[in-house]
């Protein structure tokens, strides 16, 4: 598999939100703001990409029986130094993004790519699949929260954008707006960018 | 008083799928049909309880006393995908009527955020044993509320004509938001 494919696999083709629905709690949840959404991102890009690298180290020795806790044993270890890090040194982060750092460890998409990914292919590799898959869900988180918080509250990065006459319609920050808008965005994604990469 | 409190507010006002968005794939997975929407609910129902009441002992006796609290998500994580493990195996010997009606969605649970989510939130609200029961409970209650009404709605849209983009996840998202509206009218219910 060429680098490329590897990329062009995590963003488009098998994006874990848009194409694969893995997920999609933390999505759903953290989008209300661009900030939380970018931060979120990052967590996960982070444990993504380390549990990828060790899980892709252990295949070897790991005994086929038990994989399954092995992967869930290193993908909480990344999550608890992610929590950890996060409590020391962004604190208001912290509370915002509250009870979905934790369940970052029940995020299929981790679990996943372990299985599917990094249990057969090489350290490199895997890192670089844990990048783009990584990045596949950042770029749906990240489309999600610029939208719900321009239309939700009328910022963008907590800056307001528009005059005081402006409404903002705060159905899109309160949890029935991240779904609908959620259902739009895969309707779009699938019929515009998957069906032109897919020719 | 408190837990009466308790179980209304998890199933309807903060519904775990409406409101706070825990459980959401399997939400999506299995809400196709009415069949494996009860047997979801049932599996999750069960597993969430006895997950709770569980991790609410090991969090008093062992990390709070040992005061390594920081090990909380390892440890949780660890105890509910065994007693997945366990229940399944349990079940199989015991009861193969039951084992048939939840055993293939039981592996699943591990990853259902709802048993992880209400393990960690019951501890943060600082619940006594009852009331952590009781939350459980409640919380996988309306998680199974959710599940089987979307799937009436679902196997009602099976036979509607969708345009093509639509079909499938997207147009079951926007029902939940829909459906998510509805759930918001509860909020004044306390």
């Amino acid at each position: 598999m060429k680098i490329s494919d590897i990329f062009k696999n995590g963003i488009i083709k098998q994006n874990p939100i848009f194409v694969q629905l893995i997920g999609m709690c933390s999505v759903l949840a953290v989008s209300s703001s661009l900030k939380n959404s970018v931060t979120m991102a990052i967590a996960v890009i982070g444990v993504l990409v380390l549990s990828n690298i060790v899980i892709s180290m252990l295949r070897k020795v790991t005994p086929e029986k038990i994989r399954i806790p092995i992967f869930i044993v290193v993908i909480a270890t990344f999550v608890t130094l992610v929590e950890m890090l996060m409590k020391a040194f962004m604190q208001p982060m912290y509370q915002a993004l509250g009870i979905f750092i934790p369940l970052i460890v029940v995020n299929c998409i981790i679990l996943a790519r372990a299985e599917a990914f990094a249990s057969k292919n090489s350290v490199f590799k895997s890192a670089l699949d844990g990048v783009a898959m990584g990045l596949g869900y950042g770029i749906a988180i990240t489309i999600l929260g610029t939208i719900r918080e321009i239309i939700g509250s009328g910022s963008l990065w907590g800056i307001q954008l528009f005059g005081e006459g402006f409404q903002p319609a705060a159905l899109f920050v309160a949890p029935p707006g991240a779904f609908i808008l959620l259902g739009i965005l895969i309707a779009i994604f699938r019929t515009v960018v998957v069906k032109r990469f897919s020719e | 008083m408190n837990i009466i409190n308790i179980i209304i507010a998890n199933v309807f006002i903060n519904n775990y799928v409406f409101s706070r968005f825990l459980g959401t794939c399997p939400f999506l997975g299995v809400s196709n049909k009415m069949e494996t929407a009860t047997g979801m609910g049932v599996a999750v129902t069960f597993v969430t309880t006895l997950a709770s009441v569980i991790t609410f002992i090991i969090q008093k006796l062992i990390l709070e006393t040992a005061h390594i609290e920081y090990l909380q998500t390892i440890v949780f994580i660890l105890v509910i995908a065994s007693l997945v493990q366990f229940v399944e195996l349990v079940l199989k010997k015991t009861s193969p009527a039951l084992y048939n009606a939840m055993g293939v969605y039981l592996p699943l649970i591990t990853t259902n955020c709802i048993v992880l989510g209400v393990a960690i939130l019951n501890i943060q609200e600082k619940y006594n044993i009852l009331e952590t029961a009781a939350s459980a409970f409640s919380a996988a209650l309306g998680f199974s509320l959710a599940l089987v009404l979307m799937a009436s709605v679902r196997e009602k849209l099976e036979i509607a004509e969708i345009h093509e983009s639509l079909e499938g996840f997207p147009l079951t998202l926007i029902a939940a938001g829909l459906m998510s509206i509805a759930f918001a009218g509860f909020s004044g219910l306390m």
